[in-house]
């Protein structure tokens, strides 16, 4: 079965050369760079910039990441799950099966409903 | 040294198919990218009642070269503040990912680089979502308000997501019983019905998740150029420009490829085992034959000398492929002898093209939205995403999985399952409509709270 995955790392290889391979031929065939000034600072449709950008921003933003790590890791939980319910469908265990998943996604929507009282959910 | 040849040549003998599929894909790609933003450019001006691009080659055939060039020879600006390294790595990053996830798709039975990797689609959704760091990391280094926020924008709509996209697969994957890309489209010919069919509204799901996720309109909030001039490529130029643009077009392939493979069938025609529709074999072949004739029609209309000739060209190339496409099925007809040789090309050749036939009408209802919709503002987006999407595809999940045991219990099979998934979908849309009602209703008191936020 390691064996299956040579190929990819091969392609790995080969996909990371490609753009390092073709950035390095642009450079080699367009003509050299001759800004300055106003040309090579940010872009703010012609007005100077006035701060530096890495600044502070929204703390929503964090609030989006940390839930995504609770909802996308139950989404991995699941995925193991769906692979085998099939089977256990077949072999007239799905009931088992599906009431196990209603109570770990029950414990979810709990966690999910106080978000959305909290307003953790809300944008504006 | 006899050795190193000996394991050399071993090595080349059991991996040169996916080895070649890997090397066509690095050097197609690009240019099949360069050909869907012609296409794009093309149908977006046949609804704008324009022309599009004429110029270059007949029709604007040649466009996509000439872009290639131009942006091969463009000045290449870094700004003076931004972080040198990471402004060369970032495009590098996203186009690696997108291209790397190329790697776990199957198109078609024989044109596969990782053939047996149990992983299949959870390689290819793992692998595509890195290319969010490519984005973040470039606008991050480029130091510039425009695209921070553009970054940041992308990876909380891409988080976001990610979310429903991979549930939606869940209600998928709970018909398949597998992760490989070769078994799900077998348990899909042996079910004899499409997963796409079973589980509507996962499929609709995932359709609505893929366009979010791939940053496309009318969820193209992290390159509004409305407010935002390009996002996080503001400062990219040249062909760093146009990597990102590789990116962001071959996520789109990906993540069709994905739906095809998981809900539409993957490289199989629709009905497969319906004989009386065998004669859909034949329809790749006359697709081909009837556009090479158009293009022979439109031979003498052309302009100059150069553009009649390459729409000669072109003509010959369509019926080259049409040629191509029916070898197979027109050999068992002069000798029936050859029947079991050519079934491998059959299902390679014709299985590829019903793939690309797929994947292309769900890019071309990618661009269909692109120009009918509006795009969101970015609190409704996160709206329609967390409010919406997240709770109806955990619900699917849930009646999918009461519908399957109902099906079991009533011994129901392939297209008889329907019995039970249809009432299910509906239960999920109807509790769906609920929610949105609910939503509706709680509106107006938050819009007269307080002002929006204007850094988001």
């Amino acid at each position: 079965m390691p064996g299956a995955y040579l190929p990819v790392l091969i392609y790995a290889a080969l996909v990371v050369a490609f753009p390092v391979v073709t950035l390095i031929f642009a450079k080699l065939i367009r003509p050299a760079s001759t800004s300055y000034g106003a040309k090579l600072k940010p872009y703010e449709c012609g007005v100077a910039p006035e701060s530096h950008s890495r600044g502070r921003y929204s703390v929503r933003f964090y609030i989006i990441a940390m839930l995504f790590v609770v909802f996308d890791v139950e989404t991995m939980f699941l995925i193991p799950w769906a692979i085998l319910y099939r089977s256990w469908v077949v072999a007239h265990m799905g009931l088992f099966a599906l009431i196990s998943m209603f109570v770990f996604l029950g414990i979810l929507l709990v966690g999910y409903v106080w978000l959305y009282k909290k307003g953790a959910l809300e944008w504006a | 040294m006899q050795a190193v040849t000996q394991v050399t040549t071993e090595f080349v003998k059991q991996y040169w198919a996916p080895l070649l599929c890997g090397f066509a894909i690095v050097a197609i790609l690009p240019l099949i990218v360069g050909y869907v933003v012609l296409v794009e450019r093309k149908i977006m001006a046949d609804m704008q009642a324009r022309l599009g691009p004429m110029r270059v080659g007949p029709h604007g055939l040649l466009q996509p070269i000439a872009d290639a060039v131009k942006l091969l020879i463009k000045e290449d600006i870094i700004p003076e503040d931004a972080d040198k390294l990471v402004f060369w790595l970032a495009p590098v990053l996203s186009v690696g990912a997108a291209l790397l996830a190329m790697a776990g798709l199957a198109i078609g039975p024989a044109f596969q680089i990782a053939k047996d990797i149990n992983i299949g689609i959870l390689f290819v959704v793992g692998v595509s979502a890195l290319g969010i760091f490519g984005i973040v990391l470039g606008g991050w280094a480029s130091n510039s308000h425009y695209s921070l926020i553009g970054a940041l924008r992308s990876s909380a709509q891409l988080v976001s997501y990610e979310t429903a996209a991979g549930m939606a697969l869940v209600s998928g994957l709970l018909f398949a019983g597998t992760l490989n890309v070769t078994s799900i489209v077998q348990a899909q010919y042996d079910q004899g019905i499409w997963f796409g069919l079973l589980a509507p509204v996962a499929f609709f799901t995932y359709l609505v998740a893929s366009i979010a996720e791939t940053n496309r309109a009318p969820f193209d909030l992290p390159e509004a150029e409305s407010e935002l001039v390009a996002g996080y490529m503001t400062e990219f130029s040249g062909f760093r420009w146009s990597l990102y643009f590789l990116a962001e077009y071959t996520n789109m392939i990906v993540v069709a490829s994905v739906a095809t493979t998981l809900f539409l069938g993957g490289w199989l025609r629709p009905f497969p085992r319906t004989h009386w529709l065998d004669f859909l074999d034949f329809l790749p072949m006359v697709l081909m034959t009837g556009i090479g004739i158009y293009g022979l029609l439109r031979v003498p209309k052309q302009p100059a000398r150069v553009q009649q000739l390459f729409m000669l060209a072109v003509a010959g190339m369509c019926f080259a492929a049409a040629f191509v496409l029916a070898a197979p099925v027109l050999i068992p007809f002069f000798k029936s002898s050859l029947i079991a040789a050519v079934k491998p090309y059959h299902d390679g050749i014709l299985g590829g093209f019903w793939f690309i036939f797929k994947v292309s009408l769900y890019i071309y209802f990618f661009m269909w939205l692109r120009f009918t919709l509006p795009r969101y503002r970015f609190d409704q987006l996160m709206r329609l995403g967390w409010h919406f999407l997240i709770p109806l595809s955990i619900i699917n999940v849930l009646v999918i999985g009461v519908a399957m045991i109902l099906g079991s219990h009533f011994h129901l099979e392939g297209w008889q399952l329907l019995l039970t998934t249809i009432p299910a979908s509906v239960l999920a849309l109807i509790i769906a409509l609920f929610i949105l009602n609910a939503e509706q209703k709680s509106e107006p008191q938050r819009a007269s709270g307080d002002a929006s936020d204007t850094y988001a």
